[in-house]
């Protein structure tokens, strides 16, 4: 409910236009705008907000100082103190994180007739798949292409991407729909069967699949229920907190810390699988996440201690859309389906500033701008943000479709007297994805032999830019990879003697590059325990 | 500005909170470093199902912890777990029909009608009413009724029949869309087609091409109204 004056004089003047700008058709911006846009307001572009990377298989590279304070950070063990002789667990196949990714990787791994377990910090399914609302992209409709979907996302990525990564993303995508659908995902269809499909931000065809706006949750619960039927072990509360190599430098299996009672344990492994996810707790310059609890970057730091190389690790998307009001949902996800949908981004005079439907990374931008440069956000004493109008939605597609299309939104708005089919919302950009990651392969490997990554721990699929509906498919298109890979390989790995020397070889670099701090690392969960004194 | 302040009551143990914050923030708030209990944050994972009573009324409410606004003397008490019954299937190899439900969870079938699951969803779903469609071998309208279920199991802690409905939903929903939703053929068709290496020869142009090219494409390619 809004009770604030200004925002209700403001309304009123998005209320008198809607009809207009429902109508109205914003010019896309030209490549060189897009360019000055970002050059100007990304906060990817803030030089004072990153540092030099003075250690490590990056060494030279700049990355966001929250990351670069765990990246070259100490570790939360003493090699030492570590009995690698008698192993907790010992497995084919070790997956790292229970989302998507790390599900998917599972079942294709135990598909290839692997022993895989599964050890997840907090429960199976406790990931940001979990909270994709939007949609999957995938070129299955006969005015679409693998080669259209290539240039879509090679393009919105700045022509950064690694095409192989891409030619996998786009190609598996189709049978990525087909394996899901046929796992029992709901996929919104036609009572023909045709697949429902919008378009997502910087899409060229209407390529976008969902699940109402549950979409990664009908995904993650089907996968996880998945896991479940096929008895595959899942260790949960239990993170890893290193990896091991054997002594020829391969991936050997990571040490574990039981989240409640504090116990290590060592997990053996032929191959390891890191699928745990991104960094939006990290809250890269003091951003508000869309992000689940869990998401703090604890893969790259394992893989970066461990000698593999990242990429882009200076690249994070803010979602243009968080919830900016009320205060409750601060930085919560407002679907891009909403924009999808038809819903525009409007100004405090209600003026349509912009193509709802430019790269997330632009849009973002875009607002930026608005609020800061322009002085046309609305204040909402926390800070500020635009009007996206919902109700366009309804003017254009009729009414009852918000209920259909995101009934998610509806709810969390509903919570706080807010009816999103007849007034507007305040969003503000939020921190959202993870750009880099851990360079890989196409075949899923790091620069670690034996060590596979899979899902948003990876770098390089999306370049500089992921656009709407490439995540949910690269968790599954690459999760299935991964999984895949370590089930070809597993069989020929003799694992030998298992040892910890890398991460005294890391302390010794830290020390001679003179890093002296108190952090320890992996962070795996955010403090927001308040201590009075 | 003094912020206006709760007293709420933490397992019994009472604090005094911001008023607006949520339940979950009131907890981090109040000094708790969360472990369990706490997931996305976001209203779609169902690890914070929370009960809880406000002082001088009977009525047990419950609610996801990440949703829902502290009050005045609000008594909290968290459900970070609930013993879930999840039967093991193969989804390829089971009856689509009310047979299946006989099978893997016949305890439906002992439903006494009380509705406390539908009073007490933290979706505000009509949980008793899936279960009915469940009972029936009606899947299609178990799965639209609920679809928004983040399975946190409030509704099964207050069942007296011991049927745990997340599951039974869980089950009739991946019945749904594997066998009874209509099939894609637009689908199976661009995966053949791929399958086939249709697409192929010009994904290895595009690739092979710069970067300056691609560019040239990218800038004028033309994007479906």
């Amino acid at each position: 409910m809004y009770t604030n004056e200004e925002m209700l004089a403001s309304i009123k003047k998005v209320e008198a236009k809607r009809a207009e700008n429902a109508a109205y058709e914003p010019q896309r911006m030209t490549a060189e705008q897009k360019e000055e846009i970002l050059a100007t307001y990304h906060p990817d572009h803030i030089e004072s907000e990153f540092e030099v990377l003075k250690i490590g298989p990056n060494k030279g590279d700049k990355v966001p100082h929250e990351l670069a304070a765990l990246l070259q950070a100490n570790s939360r063990i003493d090699p030492a103190k570590i009995d690698l002789e008698h192993p907790t667990y010992d497995v084919d196949v070790l997956v790292i994180g229970g989302g998507g990714a790390g599900s998917s990787a599972a079942i294709e791994a135990h598909n290839g007739g692997a022993n895989v377990m599964i050890v997840t910090k907090l429960r199976i399914g406790d990931a940001n798949t979990m909270m994709a609302e939007g949609g999957i992209q995938a070129a299955d409709k006969p005015n679409d292409s693998p080669a259209i979907h290539y240039i879509d996302a090679y393009g919105g990525g700045h022509f950064a991407a690694k095409h192989e990564l891409v030619y996998k993303l786009v190609t598996e995508a189709p049978d990525a729909i087909k394996w899901l659908n046929e796992l029992g995902v709901e996929f919104d269809k036609a009572p023909d069967g045709t697949m429902i499909t919008t378009h997502g931000g910087g899409t060229s065809r209407k390529r976008m699949h969902a699940c109402k706006d549950y979409s990664g949750a009908e995904i993650m619960r089907t996968l996880r229920d998945e896991v479940l039927n096929r008895q595959i072990p899942v260790v949960d509360f239990t993170a890893a907190i290193e990896i091991i190599k054997d002594d020829e430098g391969k991936a050997a299996g990571a040490v574990l810390m039981n989240m409640e009672t504090k116990e290590i344990m060592v997990a053996r492994a032929k191959t390891v699988v890191i699928a745990t996810g991104g960094a939006g707790r990290l809250h890269y310059q003091g951003f508000p996440t869309s992000n689940h609890y869990g998401a703090t970057a604890d893969g790259l730091v394992l893989a970066y201690r461990a000698g593999a190389k990242l990429l882009y690790a200076d690249s994070l998307q803010y979602h243009p859309t968080g919830a900016a009001f009320p205060e409750q949902i601060f930085g919560a996800l407002v679907t891009e389906k909403v924009r999808s949908l038809g819903a525009k981004l409007v100004n405090c005079d209600g003026e349509v500033f912009m193509h709802p439907l430019e790269t997330r990374d632009v849009c973002a931008s875009s607002i930026i701008r608005e609020c800061k440069a322009r002085n046309k956000g609305i204040s909402t004493g926390d800070g500020q943000g635009v009007w996206l109008d919902t109700p366009m939605i309804e003017l254009k597609n009729g009414e009852g479709t918000i209920e259909k299309r995101i009934p998610a939104m509806l709810r969390m708005f509903m919570e706080y007297g807010i009816d999103i089919r007849k007034e507007p919302i305040i969003v503000y950009p939020t921190l959202h994805y993870q750009n880099g990651g851990i360079d890989i392969t196409d075949d899923g490997m790091s620069g670690v032999e034996n060590l596979f990554v899979a899902g948003e721990a990876v770098g390089g699929i999306h370049g500089r830019n992921r656009l709407m509906g490439n995540s949910l498919l690269d968790v599954i298109v690459f999760g299935r990879n991964a999984g895949r890979s370590v089930a070809a390989k597993y069989k020929d790995v003799k694992v030998g003697k298992l040892t910890l020397d890398h991460v005294n070889s890391f302390a010794d670099e830290m020390k001679s590059a003179g890093i002296e701090t108190d952090v320890v690392s992996p962070k795996l969960l955010p403090d927001y325990a308040r201590r009075a004194n | 500005m003094m912020e206006n302040m709760v007293n709420i009551y933490l397992f019994g143990k009472k604090y005094s909170v911001p008023s607006s914050l949520t339940i979950m923030k009131a907890m981090e708030y109040s000094g708790y470093q969360l472990i369990r209990g706490c997931g996305c944050r976001n209203g779609f994972c169902g690890a914070c199902a929370t009960i809880y009573r406000i002082k001088g009324d009977p009525e047990l409410k419950t609610c996801l912890a990440c949703q829902t606004q502290v009050q005045e003397d609000m008594y909290i008490a968290t459900l970070p777990f609930f013993p879930l019954v999840k039967q093991i299937y193969d989804i390829n190899n089971i009856p689509t029909t009310q047979a299946v439900m006989m099978q893997l969870y016949p305890e439906i079938y002992s439903c006494v009608g009380c509705n406390a699951c539908t009073k007490a969803c933290t979706q505000k779903l009509n949980v008793m009413q899936y279960i009915a469609y469940a009972q029936r071998g009606d899947f299609a309208h178990c799965a639209d009724e609920s679809f928004d279920c983040v399975m946190c199991g409030v509704c099964s802690s207050r069942c007296p029949a011991g049927i745990s409905h997340p599951q039974v939903a869980m089950l009739a929903r991946r019945i749904n869309g594997k066998y009874l939703a209509p099939k894609t053929q637009h689908l199976e068709d661009r995966v053949k087609e791929i399958h086939n290496g249709d697409f192929k020869e010009f994904l290895d142009t595009l690739m092979a091409e710069s970067n300056d090219q691609l560019k040239e494409r990218y800038n004028n390619r033309d994007i479906e109204k």
